[in-house]
């Protein structure tokens, strides 16, 4: 078949509401976009997996200690889970990781903040994983079935670790005064991040038709971020955290909120590499896949040798 | 010593323990070897909090002095923890966290399974649960000793180098006092000459099948029945508590 022809059938397919199945046909440019997003994705999954990591060890009760154990292995699942995704689309996660581990491959520059208190959890659960839901439950519609199946499961568990965040942050705020104090803390820093992680002002990055009408991009960065600040500036109100923002208002005759100027300098800044962990995080991840390089060659070894005899008996 | 004093050691030993692996588990949280494992050794941290929280709440309840699961996790100090000086030893390498986790989970998938039939209600119902998820906790590190024990050079070495290192923390494990003597008479506890018989006979075949040696019996260490520990555990409570201890006056 003609190409202007197969990508006729494969817009109108989409047009239609259907979704886009790993064997069906694409346009390079397709895969190329979504292998991007997908991995970019997994990665920050895993790489998330770190700034949380850290508290397990400290958390401050054995049932929150439960509660993020659980969390983060939903994280873990999630990344696994996102590189099968991307597999379907001709790549596998030994070159995926290798794109991470050499910096070519991003991750959500969110996770180069670092995690100071225990207050960071919760900010951490309430607006980072309430930030990814709402691009998410987009993404949800898109037009990828193996990512958009991703995105249903994987909601379903942002949306429990949106809430436990919620709930240490709603605790936090009405316990001592230094709790208080704590979560307000946490909350000032990772309010403009979270914000900053839904990606740059629609004005700086015109958001391609194609990819559009693709279903890949859904919504505008900012059509989604307008509703993180919509859902998150009350329930901020509710357990009296004060938002950072001296500017955000609400606007009675559209009925959303507005917020005051982004410094999307020190976005840009972070995404280049020079935040905070930038290079904590990747060497992290580096040291961990080089130390484990003997256990993998073990394991191969050791199922050939299974294989070998096997096949023997 | 009486029965409830005896139950209340018994106790803090059993749910000590799983706090305490569970704590070195954790500590792999993102710096896995392999993602699967990372998921795999968060999972079982879980299991063990889960196990430690159910155990010390009824600790905390034997004991009667209103004290919760958290007083005792989080506001003991090391000469009372009474966790068995394996579970406390450092991560090290991947074979050293495997050899580590798999002669507790021998030994712990033996000690439960009789205390499934524990004359304590309350113990008998923890065990049950437990041991279904011990028993997935063992096939998953006997799978990983022979990845290991017969994988390639280097990880042969690495194994046994590790079993060697953590062998002479293993008479611990059996280690019995007035506690034992209180708790076998009720029926609550396990006389552990006979989990030890049937720890050895395992260990033994999985180490053989792993092309592995058992390691020379030369140094033996025992000492947590009576909160006797390695140096390193006062490091790790040190991490574990310092929030609850910084802030006397607040709850999380
Ligand atoms: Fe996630
Ligand atoms: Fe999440
Ligand atoms: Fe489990």
């Amino acid at each position: 078949m003609e190409e202007s022809k197969q990508l006729e059938q494969f817009e109108a397919k989409i047009a239609a509401g259907q979704k886009i199945e790993p064997k069906d046909w694409m346009p390079e440019a397709y895969r190329k976009q979504l292998i991007r997003m997908m991995s970019q994705h997994a990665h920050s999954e895993i790489v998330g997996m770190l700034p949380e990591g850290n508290w397990i060890t400290r958390a401050p009760s054995l049932r929150r200690k439960a509660i993020l154990l659980a969390k983060v292995q939903d994280e873990g699942g999630h990344g696994l889970y996102l590189y099968s995704a991307a597999e379907t689309l001709g790549i596998d996660r030994k070159e995926l990781l290798e794109q991470l581990h050499s910096g070519k491959a991003k991750y959500s520059s969110i996770f180069n903040y670092p995690t100071l208190t225990w207050a960071d959890i919760g900010a951490i659960g309430w607006l980072v994983d309430g930030a990814a839901i709402m691009n998410q439950t987009a993404l949800a519609r898109g037009s990828y079935g193996p990512y958009s199946r991703a995105m249903v499961r994987i909601c379903k568990e942002e949306s429990f670790h949106n809430r436990q965040g919620y709930e240490i942050m709603m605790h936090l705020a009405q316990g001592t005064p230094e709790q208080k104090e704590m979560a307000q803390d946490a909350f000032n820093r990772w309010w403009w991040p979270s914000i900053m992680m839904l990606g740059p002002s629609d004005d700086q990055s015109p958001n391609s038709e194609q990819l559009m009408r693709w279903k890949v991009k859904m919504e505008s960065n900012d059509a989604i971020r307008e509703r993180f600040i919509d859902r998150t500036v009350p329930q901020a109100d509710f357990i009296g955290l004060k938002v950072p923002d001296p500017a955000m208002k609400f606007n009675e005759k559209t009925g959303h909120y507005e917020h005051g100027p982004i410094n999307w300098e020190e976005f840009f800044e972070v995404i280049k590499g020079n935040g905070v962990c930038n290079a904590i995080r990747l060497k992290a991840r580096v040291e961990a896949d080089k130390k484990g390089q003997w256990v993998r060659e073990a394991a191969t070894a050791y199922a050939a040798k299974q294989a070998k005899e096997k096949a023997m008996a | 010593m009486n029965l409830q004093e005896a139950k209340f050691e018994y106790l803090l030993r059993l749910g000590d323990s799983s706090l305490i692996i569970g704590h070195r588990l954790s500590e792999w949280c993102g710096h896995g070897p392999i993602l699967e494992e990372d998921i795999a050794l968060i999972n079982i941290a879980l299991d063990f909090v889960g196990n430690a929280s159910a155990l010390l709440t009824y600790a905390a309840q034997v004991e009667g002095k209103g004290r919760t699961e958290d007083d005792l996790a989080y506001l003991r100090s090391e000469r009372e923890y009474r966790n068995l000086l394996l579970t406390e030893q450092p991560n090290g390498d991947y074979a050293v966290t495997i050899a580590r986790q798999f002669l507790y989970d021998v030994y712990t998938f033996f000690l439960y399974e009789e205390l499934k039939t524990s004359k304590d209600e309350t113990i008998a119902a923890i065990a049950v649960k437990s041991h279904k998820e011990i028993t997935y906790h063992l096939r998953h590190t006997t799978e990983w000793m022979y990845r290991l024990g017969d994988g390639t050079e280097e990880s042969h070495k690495r194994m046994q180098t590790a079993l060697n290192d953590l062998w002479m923390y293993t008479p611990d494990l059996f280690d019995m006092n007035e506690v034992d003597a209180i708790l076998i008479n009720e029926g609550i506890a396990v006389d552990l000459n006979k989990v030890k018989e049937a720890w050895e006979k395992r260990v033994r075949e999985v180490i053989s099948e792993a092309k592995l040696e058992i390691p020379a019996a030369n140094i033996k260490q025992k000492g947590s029945r009576e909160g006797r520990h390695s140096e390193h555990l006062g490091f790790l409570l040190a991490e574990m508590q310092y929030i609850p201890r910084s802030y006397p006056n607040a709850n999380w």
